[in-house]
């Protein structure tokens, strides 16, 4: 009970100096939109190719803008050395690690949710034709980012180039679950169901949100430590 | 039992050892000051003692156990370089915070206590961004304290203060030393921090080049142990 009640307390104490500052998410958001913008020029919204693509497109929108939330996760912590009270506090690594991956994952939905209408807008594709679907994946997807890019970010906190590292490091990494996503998301925005000819990249997308959240679970004490 | 016990640690930065061997006990109810040059090792040793690092060989115990139990945390406050308080929260928020993390069965009323204490129940509801210096400082005295500490670890609690928070800091720390409280501090303000300690350890390049209790000539001179064991 104590373990969930502090992985709330620092997930709340997050997102209220995030919706104080609004520094991560309006840049996010606005990065997202630029992104869309400068695509939707690229491509024929009504071409066929640009649905065959709209999941990939998707997706390299959410990790880039994604890695915007991500990068402040632990650097929101250097100021005044809050890291360390953070540290010194009798919180186990875990709370303290899902506290800060579930405030990422909120404020990464809620910046998926208000660029998906606009992606649907500018590319001229039906989003909400299979949305409780679509959901899922944005849940699934979302959260493999969120782990690996929260775990990412206590790994970066303490070098200069950070906001360079971060994606350096993540994306690398995101390609299986990238791969799953956007695979699932074009099938989905193309109006297929999800079924047994993509069951596997809903597998790997659950296996590799266990895995990496374990791992990192596991790993964030020695991260911030030694 | 010592409160804080130290025995032969060393701790590397690559090759270069920042601390070598130190021992040092500070029993329950004492002052160590811990003082040295810019780049002795008193923070690092801080660092080590607060669970921030770990010793790379040796062990420390606070109150008999490793620094990073979950026990021992609750019984540690620290005031490090920074005021480990969020700029975006308000004075009350912040306390509130820590208050929960360390399990406080009421948070609010601890903070309104703590903001009392220290002379900030007026800007309880303040962003921390917008105080003054000496607020800051006096929230960040508050945070340290707000859990009922047994050990505090100050690293240099008196640098930068102005003499309103210098004079909280010196009543509250006398006041934990009077209710058996241990307090290590490293400081370069000796005669605030040798009128206060019960004991003192000279670093000097990572090793300790005098540990014993503190004598009055010390304070009267607070550049003695300097002249007498460190490096002039």
């Amino acid at each position: 009970m104590d373990f969930f009640r502090q992985v709330m307390v620092i997930a709340a104490k997050d997102l209220r100096a995030e919706l104080r500052t609004k520094e991560a998410i309006n840049g996010s958001l606005a990065f997202s939109l630029v992104i869309l913008l400068l695509f939707s020029f690229a491509f024929d919204p009504t071409g066929d190719t640009t649905r065959e693509i709209s999941g990939g497109l998707l997706w390299i929108v959410f990790a880039f803008a994604g890695t915007l939330i991500l990068n402040r996760s632990f650097a929101r912590e250097l100021p005044n050395d809050c890291l360390d009270a953070l540290i010194a506090a009798p919180i186990s690594g875990a709370a303290l690690f899902l506290g800060k991956a579930i405030a990422n994952y909120l404020l990464l939905l809620a910046m998926e949710l208000v660029s998906l209408p606009i992606f649907g807008i500018f590319y001229n594709v039906r989003w909400t034709q299979r949305f409780p679907e679509l959901l899922l994946v944005l849940l699934l997807g979302t959260w493999a980012l969120t782990v690996l890019g929260t775990m990412t970010s206590a790994l970066t906190v303490n070098i200069r180039l950070r906001e360079v590292m971060l994606p350096v490091l993540v994306y690398p990494m995101m390609v299986p679950p990238m791969m799953a996503a956007m695979i699932l998301t074009t099938d989905l925005l193309n109006g297929n169901p999800l079924g047994p000819g993509n069951m596997l990249w809903v597998r790997v997308l659950v296996g590799f949100d266990v895995v990496f959240t374990i791992l990192g679970v596991t790993l964030i004490d020695t991260v911030l430590v030694g | 039992m010592n409160a804080v016990a130290v025995d032969g640690v060393w701790k590397f930065y690559g090759d270069y050892p920042a601390l070598r061997d130190i021992r040092l006990e500070a029993a329950a109810g004492t002052c160590l000051a811990l003082i040295g040059r810019n780049g002795a090792g008193k923070t690092t040793l801080l660092r080590i003692l607060a669970g921030f690092s770990r010793p790379g060989r040796g062990q420390v115990r606070i109150c008999g156990t490793a620094p990073r139990g979950t026990v021992t945390r609750r019984r540690i406050g620290f005031i490090g370089h920074g005021i480990s308080v969020y700029e975006e929260l308000s004075a009350i928020e912040n306390l509130m915070l820590f208050a929960r993390l360390y399990g406080l069965r009421e948070p609010r009323k601890a903070a309104t206590e703590w903001l009392e204490r220290t002379g900030l129940d007026r800007v309880a509801g303040g962003l921390v961004r917008e105080f003054s210096r000496g607020m800051r400082q006096r929230l960040a005295v508050a945070r340290a304290f707000i859990h009922d500490p047994s050990v505090l670890l100050l690293d240099e609690p008196f640098t930068a203060l102005d003499d309103r928070a210098i004079a909280v800091l010196q009543r509250l720390l006398r006041e934990a030393l009077a209710e058996g409280k241990t307090i290590v501090m490293s400081t370069h303000q000796l005669r605030e921090a040798l009128e206060l300690s019960t004991h003192v350890a000279l670093l000097n390049r990572g090793q300790v080049a005098f540990s014993g209790p503190r004598t009055p000539e010390m304070v009267a001179d607070p550049g003695f142990l300097y002249a007498r064991y460190g490096e002039g």
